[in-house]
C-alpha cells in the first residue's frame, strides 16, 4: 500500500488514459461496433501521436528545430513496407512480418538519424532546420526516382494488407512503448542532461555534459520512432507514396508539437489527436464542390487555435478559464507558481529556446543561439 | 610546498592580429586561493576560456596535475578536473535549483547509469537517483541554498544565482574551481558571505580556487597570491599585498 501511494500518478496519467482507450476500443472492435472509418481514424491518430511525441523530444526538450521528421518516416515506411513484401511469402501476413518490418524500419530510420545528425547537429537553429528540411526532400526524391521493381518509383510501393480489426491495437500499443521509452529517458539523469543543453548549451558543456553524444542520441531515438510510425503507415495504407512525405507533412507534425506546447508530451498527444481528427473529418465530410473548403477551414481553425494559445491579449482570458485552474478550484488545490514539485520539472511549464514566432514566421531573427555567445563575454 | 595543481607555460592567444593574451605563466598550488586581476579588457576571461577549452591557445601549454591538457574539448577538460562559473550567469533557468546541481553530478563515476538502465527502470536507476539527490542536497547545504532547492533557478535573487553556479561547478568534483567575478553585483553583506563560503569550500573539499575579481577588498581578503594582467600581458605577480601596491598596477587601474 505504501508503495502504491509513493507512485506519482500524474506521471503515468497519459499511459493510463491511452491504455484504457486501447482496451475499450479493442472490445468494441471485436464486438463489431466500430466501422472501418473509425478504425482508419484510430490508426491515423496513433501514427500522428507517435510522430508528434518523438518530434516533441527533439524540439521541446533538446531545443533543436528539425524539419526532416517526414523524411525519417519515409525511410521507415519504404523499408518496412519492402521488408513486409519480401517476408509475406514466408511468414504469411501476420505478427511476425509486422514485428520484423517494424524493427527494421525503425532501425533504418535511426541509422539515417545518426548519419544526418553527425554533420548536421554541429549547426544551430535555422541552419539545422534547413539541413533537415533538405534531408527530408532528398530521401523523398530518392524513393520517388527508384526503379519500379525496387521501391515502386513514382507509382508507389504496394504493401500487404494487415488485418484492419487489430492493426489499431498494435499501433496504440506501440504508442505506449514509444511514450514509455521517451518519458523514461526524459525523467532520468539523461533527460536532465538533455534539457540542460536546451536551457544553456555553453553552461552544459562547461558542466561536462557530452553535448554531441546526447544530441545524436535524441536525434536517432526520435528518428527510430518516426520510422516505426512510417512502417505502421505502410501497413495501414496498403501503399506507400512518396508525395505524402513532403516537407508539408514535416511542418504538419511540427504544428502538432507547437500547438501542444513545446516541452509538453501530453500537449503533443492531444494536439496530434485533434489535428488528425480535424483533417480526416474535413476530408470525409466536405466532398464534391465543397472539397475546396477543406484546406481553407483546416487552416482557419489552425490559425484560431494558434492565436488563442499564444496571443498576449488573450492571456487573462486563458488563465481565467483554463482546465487546470478549474480543476484546482474544484479540488481546492493551491499552486504557487514559483515553487516546483521536487524532482522532475513540471511538463507543461518548460518553455524551449525556440520561440514560437521563430517557428511560425519566415522572418529570420538572430537569436542568442546563432550569435557567438563568448563574444560578449570576452573582456 | 604542496603539489602544483595548475601550471601554464607561456600561454597566449591571438585573434587575427590582436594578441589578446601573451605569455601567461601561472603556478597554482593545492588549496591555494589564487587571484587573477586587471582592468577591463585585460584578457582575464580569455585566460579562463583557454583553461576551460573554449578557445585553443595559439602559443604555450597548460598542465593539470602535471598532465598536459592543452587543446582538449570542454567536456574532457571538465572531466579531468577544471570547473568554472561564468561572468554573466549561465544557469539552467527552467530547472529547479536542485536539478541544476544534479546536472553537475551527471558525470560522476559513482552515479553511473546508462540510458538503457534508465529506459527499463532497472534498480540501478533508482538507487542512482536517490544517491544523486542526497549528494546534491549536501552541496546545496554548503553554499546555503538548501531551503530554495525546489524553486526555479531563474526566480532566485542575483546573489543566490551566483552561489548556485558555484554549487553546480562544485558538483562536477573538480580539482580546481575557476570563478569568474563571483562577487559582481553583490552587496557587502553578500560578498562577505561569499568569502566565507569560498574559504569553507577550500577547507572542506581541499579545493584549489582561481578567481577573477574587481573588488580589491575581496581579492586581498581571500587570495594569497595574484597575477595582474593588463592588455594581455602579465604586469606583475606574487604575494597579494605587494602586487596590488605595485605602482605599475595602480597606474594601470587609475591611469596616469
Amino acid at each position: 500500500m505504501k508503495q502504491i501511494s509513493k507512485i506519482k500518478w500524474h506521471h503515468y496519467i497519459n499511459y493510463i488514459v491511452i491504455a484504457i482507450l486501447t482496451v475499450v476500443f479493442a472490445f468494441m472492435s471485436f464486438g463489431g461496433m466500430l466501422d472501418s472509418s473509425t478504425l482508419y481514424m484510430l490508426e491515423k491518430m496513433a501514427i500522428a501521436v507517435m510522430l508528434a511525441v518523438s518530434l516533441s523530444v527533439v524540439v521541446g526538450f533538446l531545443g533543436e528545430l528539425s524539419l526532416g521528421h517526414a523524411g525519417f518516416m519515409c525511410v521507415g515506411a519504404y523499408l518496412g513496407g519492402k521488408i513486409s513484401c519480401l517476408l509475406e511469402p514466408f511468414f504469411d501476413n501476420g505478427m511476425v512480418t509486422l514485428l520484423i518490418s517494424i524493427i527494421i524500419g525503425g532501425i533504418a530510420a535511426a541509422a539515417c538519424g545518426i548519419i544526418i545528425g553527425l554533420p548536421a547537429l554541429r549547426l544551430k537553429g535555422d541552419y539545422l532546420a534547413i539541413v533537415t528540411l533538405a534531408f527530408g526532400e532528398i530521401v523523398r526524391s530518392l524513393f520517388m526516382n527508384s526503379s519500379s521493381e525496387s521501391f515502386g518509383g513514382s507509382l508507389g510501393l504496394n504493401t500487404p494488407r494487415y488485418d484492419k480489426n487489430s492493426l489499431f491495437i498494435i499501433a496504440l500499443l506501440l504508442v505506449l512503448v514509444c511514450l514509455a521509452v521517451l518519458q523514461n529517458i526524459i525523467r532520468s539523469k539523461h533527460g536532465r542532461a538533455i534539457t540542460s543543453i536546451r536551457d544553456n548549451e555553453i553552461a552544459s558543456r562547461a558542466t561536462g555534459i557530452n553535448v554531441t553524444k546526447y544530441k545524436l542520441a535524441v536525434f536517432s531515438i526520435s528518428a527510430f520512432f518516426a520510422g516505426i510510425a512510417g512502417v505502421l503507415y505502410s501497413f495501414s495504407n496498403y501503399t506507400v507514396q512518396s508525395t505524402k512525405f513532403s516537407y508539408n507533412y514535416s511542418i504538419e507534425i511540427l504544428v502538432m508539437v507547437v500547438l501542444g506546447g513545446m516541452g509538453s508530451i501530453n500537449g503533443s498527444i492531444i494536439a496530434a489527436t485533434l489535428i488528425t481528427y480535424l483533417d480526416i473529418t474535413l476530408q470525409t465530410k466536405l466532398t464534391g464542390n465543397l472539397a475546396v473548403l477543406q484546406d481553407l477551414l483546416y487552416s482557419l481553425i489552425l490559425i484560431v487555435l494558434v492565436i488563442y494559445n499564444n496571443a498576449p491579449a488573450l492571456k487573462g482570458f486563458r488563465e481565467k478559464y483554463n482546465l487546470k485552474n478549474t480543476l484546482n478550484g474544484i479540488f481546492k488545490r493551491r499552486n504557487d507558481p514559483a515553487r516546483h514539485t521536487d524532482d522532475e520539472a513540471k511538463w507543461d511549464r518548460v518553455p524551449t529556446k525556440i520561440k514560437v514566432d521563430e517557428v511560425l514566421s519566415v522572418e529570420i531573427k538572430t537569436t542568442q543561439s546563432t550569435v557567438d555567445p563568448d563574444r560578449k563575454e570576452k573582456e | 610546498m604542496s603539489e602544483i595543481i595548475l601550471k601554464t607555460e607561456n600561454l597566449g592567444i591571438s585573434f587575427g592580429g590582436l594578441k589578446a593574451v601573451q605569455d601567461v605563466n601561472i603556478e597554482i598550488r593545492k588549496k591555494q586561493l589564487y587571484g587573477l586581476v586587471g582592468p577591463n579588457g585585460a584578457g582575464k576571461t580569455t585566460v579562463f576560456n583557454i583553461l576551460t577549452g573554449v578557445y585553443r591557445p595559439t602559443t604555450g601549454r597548460f598542465y593539470l596535475c602535471g598532465e598536459d591538457i592543452t587543446g582538449k574539448s570542454q567536456e574532457t577538460i571538465n572531466h579531468k578536473g577544471i570547473a568554472r562559473t561564468f561572468q554573466n550567469i549561465r544557469l539552467f533557468n527552467n530547472m529547479t535549483v536542485i536539478r541544476n546541481v544534479l546536472v553537475g553530478l551527471h558525470n560522476q563515476p559513482e552515479f553511473k547509469c546508462s540510458m538503457v538502465e534508465s529506459v527499463f527502470r532497472l534498480p540501478r536507476h533508482f538507487s542512482c537517483e536517490k544517491r544523486m539527490r542526497a549528494r546534491a542536497k549536501e552541496i546545496l547545504r554548503i553554499v546555503g541554498l538548501e531551503e530554495e532547492r525546489n524553486l526555479l533557478s531563474c526566480n532566485l535573487p542575483y546573489g543566490k544565482q551566483r552561489k548556485l553556479e558555484i554549487a553546480r561547478a562544485l558538483a562536477t568534483n573538480p580539482k580546481i574551481l575557476l570563478l569568474d567575478e563571483p562577487a559582481a553585483g553583490m552587496n557587502p553583506n553578500e560578498t562577505e558571505d561569499l568569502m566565507n563560503i569560498i574559504t569553507r569550500i577550500r577547507d572542506e573539499f581541499d579545493m584549489t580556487v582561481l578567481l577573477i575579481e574587481h573588488d580589491m577588498k575581496f581579492v586581498s581578503g581571500l587570495c594569497d597570491e595574484v597575477t595582474v594582467l593588463n592588455f594581455g600581458i602579465v604586469l606583475t605577480k606574487g604575494d597579494t599585498k605587494t602586487a596590488l601596491n605595485d605602482p605599475e598596477v595602480i597606474k594601470a587601474y587609475i591611469g596616469g
